[in-house]
């Protein structure tokens, strides 16, 4: 530790400062070790037994790799929940968030009722998610719902397999491109006007401007919008569960983790298997985006 | 699913966690749980029975005896407090301390409830979960106190009975699964009540020429589905094989299971199509608006129908037989009651309590809550029946043997992670039940095997 320099280290500071310092780094690690790593750690432990949440710790008996082989063989869901996360993840990725900027830079440009559309679109990340299952029940319900009866349709929004997910992903895009709007928009309120101002007068248009000036200077918010997108989709889960606990078309990683831990089931073992495996894919992401966002620097 | 409404206090009771919303109402625990203060000035610490800490105290209780209860919606939630005042009231220096917990909360976490502090008393059901907890010791055996029950039917006391042939839990209240129909509509069509299924076939042809959906069918939530496969697995295969299948001992693939589902798929047609979005009480409505012609459900069904002319229209029948030599004597209804804590900390009280339960006055306060429902105990005045109840209590009474519900039947998480996907796989392709059995017999050994 101790460097040559004007700046002698630790040795500089007083006891005081030492103690504080300590306790700042202790104290933080301790909580992200209790809180993050041990449950993770105990979950992947957990994922080779088939412990039924009864009885002691020292009950608990293992079983190897059966989970797994159980998952990825015997267990219908799993691999349809797989399928359907990497589409929520590209929808989100290719639909929800284009939108969502798109919207900030449109209510940054100013257009008249800009504080309505501003607040028509971030409502929805307002609501809270009893009232957002319920809004679009009265949308999607088959005997009763709104688009029925104007079309005079019999598409059953929640109960077909193909259509359903598809259902779930507008309501989704709906809340998340509100969310994405504001970040974004925060963002462009950032951008010196003297860049725009510049563009214009070496003759930029709209576009180019956008593109070529406003666009690489929001790097930092670009970031931001992208690992929001990433972690948002792979957490997807409160609204297929408010809609049909995720079943029948709608399977998520996260709703089975839920169906198999939660409640009467206690398939413990079961469910944290499942837990890792969202734990690996997760990881995979975010270590390609360490290695992106490091490399910039 | 859609907010509960207000009449649908009862039906949290009915639905396995696993099927229902993430609750985010809080725990009530704890914060309503005031008893009333009767008699508080003799809050003595301990009981003073004669009988010490085994058998039921035949002299007076005191102290503080503590109830833990699920139903957390307001009419229930007063009928719990109106049979423990009056137990309160008959056992002065007795005081019942009543936490409510919300009905969602208190299923899912009930493992975790057992295995802490849990009261001396709770709400629960009959049935395989209530055996599974005996078996790991969770809940106190009360074989003593059903000694001095009496009216009890011998089939609820069999189904308050655990492996170990000691009783464990203490009915309260039945209500039965069938077909429910609206007399009106019978009436001016002219329909029949079905006897066989050759019977429900021609019904069911001569309603859809009439312009109705025979069968009302909502499986969203994904649980109610399952009373139907119980409905024709018991008329299939009889009591016996349906409790042995739901028990694990019994393999999915035999071709007596496939025949229930070949059956199934004979009369789906009949059901109400799209039924995966529809809720139960969608399908309820659509019985109530007269759009359909039949539901076989549990008479909670009644809650979708305001009271009085309405609920009168509603009659039900047994659902029709398939095989004679089966019958249609094994019936759908499932129980509801209280069970004992492993260590109850005033176990004098809580039993004099369990008992004070099996006893018609507790029961009939608790029907005033929920006329859907009928008490338990034989001897119980029905003169305040409705008629619908009266019909439930004479259907119950005449019936040989009474299955629960699947999910109360088989181990919960079979029937929440196994069962409820693979019926509603089947709703969606009914072609296909080779390969599901088979997927549902391997789910079943890892699960049972465990």
């Amino acid at each position: 530790m101790a460097s040559k320099r004007k700046y002698r280290g630790i040795d500089q500071l007083s006891t005081r400062d030492k103690v504080v310092v300590s306790f700042m780094v202790i104290v933080p690690t301790l909580i992200v070790l209790w809180l993050v790593w041990l449950p993770a750690i105990g979950s992947v432990l957990l994922s080779f037994t088939n412990w039924d949440g009864i009885g002691p710790l020292s009950g608990i008996k293992s079983v190897g790799l059966q989970n797994y082989r159980d998952i990825a063989t015997i267990y219908p869901p799993f691999w349809p929940a797989i399928q359907h996360n990497l589409i929520w993840l590209a929808v989100m990725f290719l639909v929800a968030t284009p939108l969502g900027m798109l919207f900030a830079v449109l209510v940054d440009r100013g257009v008249a009722g800009t504080r309505f559309y501003q607040t028509s679109i971030y409502l929805p990340v307002v609501l809270s998610l009893a009232l957002i299952g319920f809004i679009w029940q009265l949308i999607y319900s088959r005997d009763q719902g709104l688009i029925n009866a104007i079309t005079g349709g019999t598409t059953d929004w929640y109960g077909d397999p193909n259509v359903n997910l598809w259902a779930a992903l507008v309501a989704a895009s709906w809340r998340h491109a509100g969310y994405i709007m504001l970040l974004y928009l925060a963002g462009l309120k950032g951008v010196d006007p003297s860049l725009r101002e510049a563009a214009k007068i070496d003759g930029a248009s709209e576009s180019q401007t956008f593109f070529k000036v406003v666009f690489p200077v929001m790097r930092p918010i670009n970031i931001i919008v992208l690992v929001v997108t990433f972690i948002e989709s792979l957490r997807a889960f409160d609204l297929v569960w408010v809609i049909n606990k995720g079943r029948n078309g709608l399977e998520l990683i996260s709703t089975l983790v839920t169906q198999n831990v939660v409640g009467e089931a206690s398939r413990i073992g079961f469910g944290s298997a499942l837990a890792t495996i969202m734990l690996l894919i997760s990881s995979v992401l975010v270590f390609v985006y360490l290695r992106i966002a490091m490399k910039e620097d | 699913m859609t907010r509960p409404s207000s009449e649908a206090e009862y039906l949290a009771r009915m639905v396995p966690p696993s099927v229902r919303g993430v609750d985010r109402r809080t725990l009530l625990r704890g914060a309503l749980g005031v008893g009333t203060l009767l008699g508080a000035g003799g809050l003595a610490a301990c009981s003073s029975d004669s009988t010490g800490s085994t058998g039921v105290p035949t002299g007076a209780v005191t102290g503080t005896v503590t109830v833990g209860s699920n139903q957390s919606d307001a009419v229930p939630k007063a009928a719990v407090q109106s049979y423990m005042d009056a137990f309160s009231k008959a056992n002065p220096g007795t005081t019942v301390k009543i936490n409510t917990v919300d009905h969602n909360s208190f299923q899912e976490n009930i493992n975790n409830y057992l295995q802490g502090s849990p009261d001396d008393v709770f709400t629960w059901f009959a049935g395989y979960r209530m055996q599974f907890f005996a078996e790991k010791g969770l809940v106190g055996d009360i074989s003593d106190v059903w000694k001095n029950i009496t009216g009890m039917p011998d089939a609820l006391k069999k189904a308050s009975t655990a492996a170990d042939g000691k009783q464990y839990f203490v009915p309260i209240t039945n209500y039965p699964w069938a077909v429910f129909y609206r007399k009106s509509v019978f009436q001016e069509k002219g329909y029949e009540v079905p006897k066989t299924l050759d019977d429900l076939n021609a019904l069911g042809a001569q309603m859809k020429k009439d312009g109705l959906a025979p069968i009302a069918f909502g499986d969203k939530d994904g649980w109610p589905a399952m009373g139907t496969f119980d409905q024709i697995n018991l008329r299939v295969n009889g009591y016996d094989f349906h409790v042995s299948l739901m028990a694990g001992k019994e393999a999915w693939t035999d071709p007596k299971v496939k025949k229930v589902f070949d059956t199934w798929a004979g009369i789906l047609p009949l059901h109400q199509a799209d039924s995966l979005g529809r809720t139960w009480q969608e399908a309820a409505q659509s019985l109530q608006q007269k759009k359909s012609g039949m539901y076989v459900l549990g008479s909670f069904l009644a809650q979708q129908f305001s009271k009085g002319a309405e609920q009168d229209d509603l009659d039900f029948f047994t659902f029709p037989e398939i095989d004679s030599t089966i019958g249609t004597d094994a019936i759908e209804a499932p129980i509801d009651g209280y069970m004992m804590s492993a260590k109850p900390k005033n176990e004098g009280a809580a039993k004099k309590l369990l008992k004070y339960i099996s006893e018609p006055e507790a029961q009939l306060l608790a029907l005033k809550a929920d006329p859907s429902v009928i008490a338990t105990n034989q001897t119980a005045d029905t003169s305040g029946y409705t008629a619908l109840q009266k019909k439930s209590l004479e259907y119950v009474k005449s019936a040989k043997s009474i299955a629960q519900f699947m999910d109360r039947d088989t181990r919960p998480d079979f029937a929440s992670t196994v069962m409820i996907p693979a019926i509603q796989s089947f709703i969606k392709n009914p072609k296909d039940i080779d390969g599901l059995l088979t997927s549902i017999e391997a789910q079943k050994k890892s699960i049972f095997g465990s």
